[in-house]
């Protein structure tokens, strides 16, 4: 993957640094605009209503309990995509880095027929007393949905990358598979499930589409702060900017922490790639 | 070629002639109605004096009608083209706030075509052309048995109502003052159409929609419309925009729209007139 590292040879044509600068300026140049447009006299109280807090305590909330979900889903995911070959394996990772792009309304409309009243699955949900529309589960389940691909994707990247001779040693030496997986495996690839837990985590955050069409808008229930922003941008410009860049600063925080870590073992450029 | 040149520099003469003649008669009181009668007066100049292209920014409720509406003008306007955008009527204010190339706006509610009058973005005053109220709407086999507004605040009964910071959830929040009834919903949504999904779906008991989005959903859901629905009556404004470069085809349009034919296509979609 990295052939030119270390030689110093960076051999990039000087046009490259032209367009690239335009697409930099691409990505910033809407962020600029926003922050310009934010009425800093009422940016505190806009961002400290009772409503913004709510939805991004709630926000905050479902992303961490998405996040959980993603790793106890997508680590038994990402092992089999990565170690052990078996026939419909591409298959099962087309399907399984499917929702990555698939437009969110379709994912939450899948979401509804699977998990809804008169879903494949909710129907027996709700018999056994069990009602996940319109509750927070409701915003869970569609922020795992969205967001378990980036965690797959990253940690069986990690997974390619750290190769298994050392677990294989490991296994001559007498360890069991469990003990493998534990001891060797998971703390080898540790920065590539941080990176891809920490994507998960901020592609909850900004899950907006599956959670309108599946789970609905309440205040403190279902309305995250994506919701809120769309919400109040009907009546008050000024929240929803105000909002829009909480919520930038959320994410920017979330993915500037996890990626000024030291890099150990597999660096999460392997993990992206 | 040259003949060709000599038709199309008629023509243009015909039109600023045409032009010139509007303008004029748009310095009197009721300046669409004297317009359409020169042009029928006209007779056969009508179709040169109403040729190009217009934008028409329609509120989301309207798309069957205007869709209708825009199609039969264009026939009986041939060289006409009205090319119509639908989406929330706030979406639509903020688009030609920021010089979106809007020729006509027709609004859901008055409040949004204000904010437009208020910023001096509006030609002249804008005309109601139709009203709108609530209705239930209700999954076709009605599962929690609603019959009355006051049966959907009864406990257990999943209602879905829109957000009171848009147009119908205003409206659901006047209502419910207005006869108090206090309503939980298990859901506010941004807009009736989310409303509406939430109870095709059955993920709802019922929900709060207007009486055209009832109409237009067909057999999917069931309309029980309540009497305490004239308690908010939502009024649907229509208006040429300030920068429009037709605005003889902009006013042509709303004269349909307002006119007898309009209002033939409106009521049979189910909106009320003002």
């Amino acid at each position: 993957m990295h052939r030119r590292s270390g030689t110093g040879y960076t051999g990039i044509p000087a046009w490259i640094y032209a367009i690239a600068a335009a697409g930099a300026l691409f990505v910033l140049l809407p962020l600029v605009a926003m922050v310009a447009r934010v009425n800093w006299s009422e940016f505190i109280p806009l961002i400290t209503s009772e409503s913004s807090l709510t939805a991004l305590g709630l926000s905050l909330r479902t992303s961490a309990a998405s996040t959980a979900s993603c790793i106890v889903l997508g680590v038994p995911l990402a092992l089999i995509l990565a170690r052990s070959p078996f026939p419909g394996q591409r298959l099962l990772r087309a399907f399984v880095l499917l929702p990555l792009v698939l437009p969110p309304v379709v994912g939450g409309i899948a979401l509804l027929y699977t998990f809804g009243r008169q879903g494949l699955l909710g129907k027996s949900l709700e018999l056994a007393g069990i009602q996940i529309a319109f509750s927070t589960t409701a915003v869970v389940l569609a922020q795992t949905y969205v967001a378990l691909p980036f965690l797959v994707v990253s940690l069986e990247g990690a997974l390619r990358t750290a190769g298994n001779k050392y677990e294989a040693v490991a296994a001559t030496l007498g360890a069991r598979p469990g003990t493998v997986l534990r001891r060797v495996t998971i703390p080898l690839v540790l920065p590539g499930l941080a990176s891809g837990a920490v994507l998960s985590f901020a592609r909850s955050l900004g899950e907006f589409g599956a959670t309108l069409t599946f789970a609905g808008s309440l205040q403190g229930v279902t309305r995250t702060l994506p919701l809120e922003i769309y919400l109040q941008r009907e009546t008050d410009a000024d929240a929803a900017v105000a909002l829009s860049l909480l919520l930038v600063a959320v994410a920017v925080a979330v993915v500037g922490l996890s990626y000024r870590r030291p890099r150990l073992g597999v660096a999460p450029e392997g993990a992206l790639r | 070629m040259r003949t060709a040149r000599k038709h199309i520099l008629a023509l243009l003469a015909a039109g600023a002639l045409a032009a010139g003649l509007a303008g004029c008669a748009a310095g009197t009181p009721g300046a669409a109605g004297t317009a359409s009668n020169s042009n029928s007066s006209a007779g056969a100049s009508e179709t040169r004096t109403l040729s190009g292209a217009i934008t028409v920014y329609a509120a989301a409720s309207l798309k069957s009608t205007f869709t209708k509406l825009a199609s039969d003008f264009e026939a009986k306007n041939p060289g006409t083209k009205i090319t119509l955008n639908f989406a929330g009527s706030s979406d639509l204010v903020t688009q030609i706030t920021q010089g979106a190339p809007a020729d006509v706006f027709a609004s859901a509610d008055t409040k949004n075509m204000a904010k437009l009058t208020d910023a001096e973005l509006i030609d002249g005053a804008p005309a109601n052309f139709a009203t709108n109220v609530l209705e239930i709407a209700v999954p076709p086999s009605n599962p929690a048995s609603i019959s009355s507004f006051a049966d959907l605040a009864k406990p257990g009964v999943k209602v879905v109502v829109c957000a009171p910071q848009v147009p119908c959830g205003a409206a659901a929040e006047t209502v419910e003052k207005a006869t108090g009834t206090t309503l939980a919903p298990v859901s506010e949504e941004s807009s009736v159409t989310d409303v509406l999904g939430k109870v095709t779906s059955g993920e709802a008991d019922a929900g709060l929609v207007y009486v055209t989005d009832v109409k237009n959903a067909g057999d999917k859901v069931e309309g029980i419309p309540f009497a305490e629905s004239d308690q908010a009556v939502n009024t649907y404004p229509i208006a040429t925009v300030g920068t429009s470069k037709n605005k003889e085809l902009a006013a042509a349009f709303i004269a349909a729209v307002t006119g007898s034919e309009g209002k033939t296509v409106l009521s049979d979609a189910g909106f009320g007139t003002p």
